[in-house]
């Protein structure tokens, strides 16, 4: 009848528990100090996207319509752009911020990283 | 029969679609404040103005009524207007206090001189978590007409089906939320 014929209290009470679980594990870990850096993003990361996982499942019951699963897959069209635009966002914004050092520090570290010299010290390069 | 299912099909595949366009939505701003998210300035950075027991209670709230909305639709199912009414109120009660929880953690922030107008990070972190409580707000008040609906005129055909949709809206905008404490709050407290 409707596409929710499979869920029932139990699925919901599951889903709810195992939420809080990851929940409390991810809040747990930082106010403890547990884990610092790229570690730390790393255990985020797989809590976030377990807990996502849970209660796509659970709550929102995703994969478990009758095909052809449209739901599902235009989920996975949404996680493709979402992920380039995140991505591309991030990347492009880093090249810029690269270009865009403040003077200071930035015109020695390009140059000495894309290779370029000074008319001076090329100069003194071909005296030598 | 079929004809409602075909409707309740086709209604619930559109606001799917939707759902998933509001998700790129969020994407941008998820982008922008992890552009803008080092540009403090000379404003306060994440870690000293968040409060992780604060939003570990904002978390459980919205988390209890995304279960409770569940359940809500569970005995809307079974024809039981009762326990689906107690059950949406018990929704909207926590929803309404998480709201309340933000509204009150957006103005000590803009009391304390760290308004959006701060910095870049300060910026792009009130229109993230702005635009997540400006989606409940309005789950709120289409949780308020739908309760109104099924109290006066009970089950009919129109409200099941907006019923099933206000719950996929609502969690919804759970997920969403457990990627706002995640990036935002978690990872800016463990100064990431």
């Amino acid at each position: 009848m409707s596409l929710k014929t499979h869920s029932t209290a139990r699925t919901y009470t599951i889903g709810f528990v195992w939420a809080l679980v990851l929940t409390n594990a991810a809040f747990i870990t930082v106010q403890l100090g547990l884990a610092n850096g790229w570690l730390l993003v790393l255990l985020l990361a797989i809590l976030a996207v377990a807990q996502l996982w849970i209660q796509l499942h659970f709550f929102l019951h995703l994969g478990r319509e009758s095909k052809p699963r449209w739901n599902l897959m235009m989920f996975l069209f949404a996680v493709l752009v979402v992920g380039i635009l995140v991505f591309g966002s991030l990347w492009i914004m880093n090249n810029l911020g690269y270009h865009n050092m403040p003077a200071t520090s930035s015109d020695a570290e390009i140059m000495q990283e894309e290779g370029i010299f000074m008319n001076s010290e090329r100069e003194e390069a071909e005296n030598e | 029969m079929i004809q409602q299912h075909k409707d309740m099909s086709k209604a619930s595949t559109g606001f799917w679609i939707y759902l998933m366009t509001d998700c790129v939505l969020f994407a941008s701003l998820f982008a922008t404040y992890a552009v803008l998210k080092n540009g403090v300035w000379d404003g306060p950075s994440g870690a000293e103005i968040f409060n992780l027991p604060y939003v570990w209670v904002m978390t459980i709230l919205l988390l209890s009524s995304s279960f409770t909305c569940g359940l809500a639709l569970l005995a809307a199912k079974n024809k039981n207007r009762l326990r689906t009414l107690w059950l949406l109120v018990l929704t909207g009660t926590f929803g309404f206090s998480f709201l309340g929880m933000e509204f009150f953690e957006f103005f000590t922030l803009i009391n304390e001189g760290n308004g959006w107008q701060r910095s870049g990070f300060l910026s792009a972190f009130f229109v993230l978590v702005g635009m997540h409580g400006l989606h409940i707000t309005a789950g709120l008040i289409w949780l308020v007409y739908l309760m109104c609906r099924i109290g006066m005129r009970g089950f009919t055909d129109q409200s099941m089906r907006r019923l099933s949709l206000f719950g996929y809206f609502w969690h919804f905008l759970d997920i969403i939320w457990i990627f706002i404490f995640t990036i935002v709050y978690l990872m800016g407290v463990g100064n990431i």
